[in-house]
């Protein structure tokens, strides 16, 4: 719960208490983010043109990370992928997040059979290999990334329903939720309003892991064939097309995937320092 | 509670389990656009003979008794025949699923001698140059796509270094487990991350608990102390963590086996999905999750038998 102190705290005092941790992430994923936005600013080639005379040109000043088989800049198709890659982090997370957290707290309230019922079937969900599932549901549906939002969304949002049921048992236990049933709120008013914002933590921290996740399952379905469709650039496609090249022209591969993990390591780093900062708030 | 009984009412435990994998995998099939007889016989086909199909796979009955008919033929070991390879599907994973299981564990064990001595490295010196450089190094692992880390592997040690195959499974045992050596590391390595930190974690804590302060006091030297006590105490989070991760291990195994040529079933299911053959997508996902469940009541046994207190 927030102290309560007379005095707002001055924004460098926030800003020099963050954990270093979320700064050198927050730098990253504002980045990427900016990248993801205005690709065309900073991306030196049109990502798609071909250009005969330059194919498969090893990394030089006029392209930093070298060229495909069609004479295609790395570095232009590497930074507008990052439009595609984070749109996946986002979109494929944000449906289960509110969702999930929405029947976390309504479960962890009401407790009882609910929570019973609710227990099966997070350990049914989970018995299903992650991407198993996915590349099952996908395999219905057909390739592309609308679908694979659909499969991952099916599945993901039992991971925040459990972090936040389990969250609202502790709170709800609380005095203050005692106060509010005592005012005559109705449950739904105290669930939502009261125990919520302060059961959200641990959900939202999951939230960071979960968008690192959501790249590399959806690079992963890219590389498969079964995510984004060529030629789109999206880092997992962008590897697969450099597969058949891997001893001559490692290039192709190996940006695209530093890439990942960059954005990978910028989440994690921010999801880390996020729930060091919000535990010693409390 | 006898440790018997709670085998038994875990074993129990599994009944929903195993129902809704049925469920789930009975739905995802009927969801299909177009009907299996006309999978199976193609467009063209005569009315009279989709009719023939459909009786013989009880696709005229109500969608309840279908349900009970698909149960029972799983049960009974079969899961329909294969649309393109033209055999059982149940043949098919008895062939390919050893090669994945055989993989996965190779993973495992690889995971394991990796991620436990490490932890202990940087329990042990905690905050030193050892801790944040191995900490550090699993912290890029976590990041890397399991398809990446392969592809950086065989551009080093196959196509470069000519030390392993560029793919493949052997023949004969011995051969596998040469075949198999680089796919599994590609696949421990992200296990052996998560596995480290939760062991270092589990470590921290144990190491400042009283009853190793007392083993130390007894005066039993130093690597008795930590294998019997710090060990077995720290591992007991990490099993339940492992039986946890063994769904993400089969995932990447799928992953692993497209990207080293492995006739394996994750292999069998990506071609399956390009040749539509919803059959094999249907038993393999049954396999694969059956696999999961008695994995996660192997670790919740081992778990129990680790910590007492697990079972009451």
């Amino acid at each position: 719960m927030k102290v309560v102190t007379g005095q707002r705290p001055r924004m460098h005092r926030v800003l020099f208490d963050l954990p270093a941790t979320m700064i050198i992430g927050g730098i990253i994923l504002f980045a990427s983010f900016v990248l993801a936005f205005f690709p065309s600013l900073f991306a030196p080639y049109d990502p798609n043109a071909f250009d005969y005379g330059a194919l498969l040109h090893a990394p030089t000043l006029a392209h930093p990370f070298g060229t495909d088989n069609y004479g295609r800049d790395m570095l232009s198709r590497v930074i507008h992928a990052y439009t595609i890659d984070m749109q996946i982090a986002v979109f494929a997370t944000i449906v289960p997040v509110i969702v999930g957290t929405l029947i976390g707290a309504v479960v962890g309230y009401a407790g009882g059979l609910t929570e019973a019922f609710f227990g099966r079937v997070v350990d049914a969900i989970i018995t299903f290999p992650f991407l198993v599932l996915v590349i099952a549901i996908v395999s219905v549906l057909g390739p592309g990334l609308i679908n694979m939002y659909i499969a991952v969304g099916i599945i993901d949002w039992v991971f925040y329903g459990r972090l936040t049921a389990a969250e609202i048992k502790v709170q709800k236990r609380l005095d203050y939720a005692d106060a509010g049933r005592v005012m005559g709120y109705r449950p739904s008013r105290v669930v939502f309003r009261h125990l919520l914002p302060n059961a959200m933590t641990p959900a939202l921290v999951y939230w960071m892991t979960d968008m690192a996740l959501a790249i590399l399952l959806g690079s992963s379905l890219g590389y498969l064939g079964l995510g984004a469709q060529p030629p789109a650039a999206e880092w997992g496609v962008l590897i697969a097309d450099g597969k058949n090249f891997m001893t001559t022209a490692w290039w192709i591969s190996i940006f695209p995937g530093l890439a990942i993990v960059i954005t990978g390591l910028g989440f994690s780093l921010f999801g880390d320092g996020l729930a060091e900062f919000l535990r010693t708030r409390r | 509670m006898s440790f018997a009984s709670f085998i038994f009412r875990r074993v129990l435990q599994m009944i929903p389990t195993i129902v809704f994998i049925l469920v789930v995998t009975f739905v995802l099939v009927r969801l299909l656009p177009g009907d299996p007889a006309s999978a199976i016989l193609g467009d063209r086909a005569r009315d009279a003979d989709v009719a023939r199909i459909n009786a013989r796979l009880g696709l005229d009955q109500p969608i309840f008794v279908q349900f009970l008919y698909f149960v029972r033929n799983v049960f009974t070991g079969d899961l329909g025949n294969s649309i393109s390879l033209k055999v059982p599907v149940a043949r098919l994973i008895a062939e390919r699923l050893p090669v994945t299981l055989l993989l996965t564990a190779m993973a495992a064990v690889i995971a394991l001698v990796m991620a436990v001595p490490l932890a202990f490295v940087s329990a042990l010196r905690r905050g030193r140059a050892s801790d944040v450089v191995v900490r550090g190094a699993f912290q890029v692992g976590l990041s890397m796509p399991v398809f990446y880390v392969g592809l950086v592997l065989l551009i080093v040690f196959s196509a470069n270094l000519h030390w392993f195959p560029v793919g493949g499974y052997g023949d004969g045992f011995f051969a596998h487990l040469y075949h198999l050596f680089l796919p599994a590391l590609t696949l421990a390595l992200s296990l052996s991350a998560i596995l480290m930190r939760n062991l270092r974690a589990a470590v921290i804590g144990v190491v400042g608990a009283e009853y190793v302060d007392f083993a130390r006091a007894k005066g039993l030297r130093s690597r008795l102390v930590l294998t019997r006590h710090v060990l077995r105490n720290a591992l007991i989070s990490t099993v339940a963590l492992f039986g946890l991760q063994i769904g993400v291990l089969l995932s990447g195994a799928v992953v692993t086996e497209t990207v080293f040529a492995i006739p394996g079933a994750g292999r069998l299911m990506i071609d399956s999905i390009y040749g539509r053959d919803y059959p094999v997508i249907q038993g393999l996902t049954i396999a694969l999750a059956v696999v999961v469940s008695l994995i996660f009541l192997a670790t919740d046994i081992v778990q129990a038998w680790l910590d007492p207190r697990v079972a009451r």
